[in-house]
């Protein structure tokens, strides 16, 4: 499907919005996800500034579609695109964390447009599939998305649900991977190396989409085609880049939760502009 | 008559709520025969409703989370060492703190299991499921206790544990009773020593308090709601005697002398703990022997109430 120019750059320059707002969050002298939200950006801004049905003004609107941040560290990524979206003031975002506020470290039930409690790492896919298992019930359309890390792949619970998924053809379920090769402390290949990743993830019965993560024309068709898909749960295996669009925390997992200085605080947003 | 087992009144229970409710589900970890959830996969018409989740039971709670966010009321069941303790952490973060409507049955709890031993005798799945925020914890004294706790806990908003016993014995409470949270239950008057019980020590505290007639007159009170607990109510059946015991087929820490002693911490009330002690359970033939060697007998409340009694 070809997407026009206008869609494709206002998504790109959504992302980059993103970006700067968890820049912006994160503030200096406060450590932050940097790296993980600046990789999930391009994907986070095309489900929620096109690709998902939802209704700001009701959260909770039955025909929404759902979707899950298991990788839920990079929390901040998810209310920059909800606070943009129109859930909550954008002016929020940077009280994340103040005691009592509704904004928590994590995604929590009960903010505006947060569909579960992640942060656990590797117990979003599962959850996702209950809404997916529930909705097929019910022969309901909705659809479920989750995005789900490369290095929350280490744990075991990830294959339980993704086994199951793909025993249950669950067609209404997308998993996305931001697979930018980094985790906390390293690169994945240096520790439990999830990779190969496309072919796990077709041994355990899923269509796997493998796409840049950054080219926005790339992310839209797979998430379009996903939808095509009749008798499997899809994973779209997105490339990325750690940090993307912060030249001096790229690929660097130093950055994957860290304190920016003033001088990179200001470099970095102006990166981004 | 009324049934027996508890697992087979739970699994006739479930059924009956997945004919009046569409949004009830049951899931199984490949153990349906024996939760009882296969009476509800077999029902034809029913079919749907019973979800195999394979022997994977962490991902089995987050996706019964995930199916309580769609307006579905899953129960999903395995034994409790797996439901609850394997799972655990899927019920805190994935669940609990999201006040998900989630009911949990813990089936074969406590040494139920005889034979299989240590690795699936949960002495230890009251502690940690009541110490988890917004967590209730169920235990049913027999079968008609458990048809009333089921039917709660799928018309009651929220996380719920019901513990199972894997074995029949005969009812000691009434059938068609109301199941009401968080209250004990008097079965027996008495003004020296009140024994709060919970589970298949009931029926052993109610022989208990029979045998001590005429020399120390006992209260035997049942308590199937370990959390919530109106401590109030407990300290009222405490204050009017010597002294509490406790009698729980769990471990002496953490479990229902646990929760009774932290509802009497601001009493003068003496109490002694009938449980497990500090240990793991292990293989047995029969489930007397194993009560027996853990010391979860009728005599062995017997021995502890003259203990508060001669103080």
């Amino acid at each position: 499907m070809a997407y026009s120019k206008e869609l494709i750059k206002s998504l790109e320059e959504k992302g980059q919005l993103l970006r700067r707002d968890c820049i912006k969050c994160i503030g200096v002298g406060v450590a932050g996800h940097v790296g993980g939200s600046c990789s999930s950006a391009d994907l986070v801004a095309a489900l929620y500034f096109h690709k998902l049905k939802l209704d700001p003004k009701n959260p909770e609107w039955e025909g929404r579609d759902y979707f899950l941040l298991s990788k839920g560290h990079v929390a901040i990524l998810q209310y920059s695109a909800l606070a943009e979206r129109g859930f909550f003031p954008v002016d929020d975002l940077p009280h994340c964390k103040d005691i009592g506020f509704y904004l928590q470290g994590h995604p929590h039930l009960g903010t505006p447009g947060i569909e579960a409690g992640t942060g656990s790492l590797g117990q979003g896919l599962s959850l996702g599939l209950g809404m997916a298992i529930g909705l097929k019930l019910d022969e309901k359309p909705n659809r479920v998305y989750v995005l789900v890390g490369d290095g929350e792949m280490d744990e075991g619970q990830i294959w339980e649900a993704a086994m199951a998924a793909g025993a249950k053809k669950m067609n209404n379920l997308c998993a996305i991977i931001d697979n930018n090769g980094l985790q906390a402390q390293g690169f994945i290949k240096d520790r439990l190396n999830s990779e190969p990743i496309a072919d796990k993830w077709r041994a355990f019965g899923w269509n796997v989409i493998e796409i840049d993560g950054h080219n926005m024309e790339q992310i839209l068709t797979a998430l379009d085609d996903a939808e095509k898909c009749t008798d499997k749960p899809t994973a779209i295996v997105a490339h990325t880049v750690k940090g993307k669009g912060v030249s001096f925390a790229e690929n660097k997992a130093g950055y994957h939760n860290k304190a920016l200085t003033q001088e990179e605080y200001d470099q970095a947003l102006a990166e981004l502009s | 008559m009324a049934e027996k087992n508890q697992r087979t009144a739970y699994g006739q229970t479930l059924l009956e709520l997945c004919r009046e409710n569409k949004d009830i589900v049951v899931l199984d970890a490949d153990l349906g025969g024996s939760t009882m959830g296969k009476m509800v996969e077999v029902e034809p018409g029913l079919e749907d409703r019973h979800i195999e989740m394979g022997i994977a039971e962490a991902n089995m709670l987050s996706t019964a989370g995930g199916l309580s966010r769609v307006g579905k009321i899953p129960f999903a069941a395995s034994f409790a060492v797996f439901a609850a303790g394997r799972a655990y952490d899927q019920i805190r973060q994935s669940i609990a703190i999201g006040k998900l409507n989630v009911k949990i049955c813990g089936s074969s709890a406590g040494c139920s299991d005889f034979g299989d031993g240590a690795t699936h005798q949960s002495i230890d799945d009251i502690a940690y499921m009541r110490v988890i925020p917004n967590m209730s914890v169920f235990v049913p004294a027999d079968a008609n206790e458990t048809v009333a706790i089921t039917k709660y806990m799928a018309s009651h908003e929220g996380p719920m544990y019901i513990r199972v016993n894997r074995n029949p014995y005969d009812n000691v409470t009434p059938e068609g009773a109301e199941f009401k949270p968080g209250e004990p239950v008097v079965l027996k008057e008495g003004t020296d020593v009140t024994v709060f019980a919970c589970g298949v020590m009931v029926p052993k505290a109610l022989e208990a308090a029979k045998a001590l007639e005429g020399k120390i007159s006992v209260r035997v009170v049942n308590v199937p709601s370990i959390k919530p607990m109106n401590c109030e109510a407990i300290a009222a059946l405490a204050r009017d005697v010597k002294g509490v015991v406790t009698a729980e087929e769990h471990s002496v820490i953490g479990g229902l002398g646990g929760a009774i002693a932290e509802a009497l911490r601001l009493e003068r009330t003496p109490i002694e703990f009938v449980g497990v002690e500090d240990r793991f359970g292990e293989s047995a033939h029969n489930y007397d022997d194993i009560l027996n060697y853990l010391g979860l007998t009728a005599a062995h409340i017997q021995e502890a109430v003259e203990k508060i009694y001669n103080l």
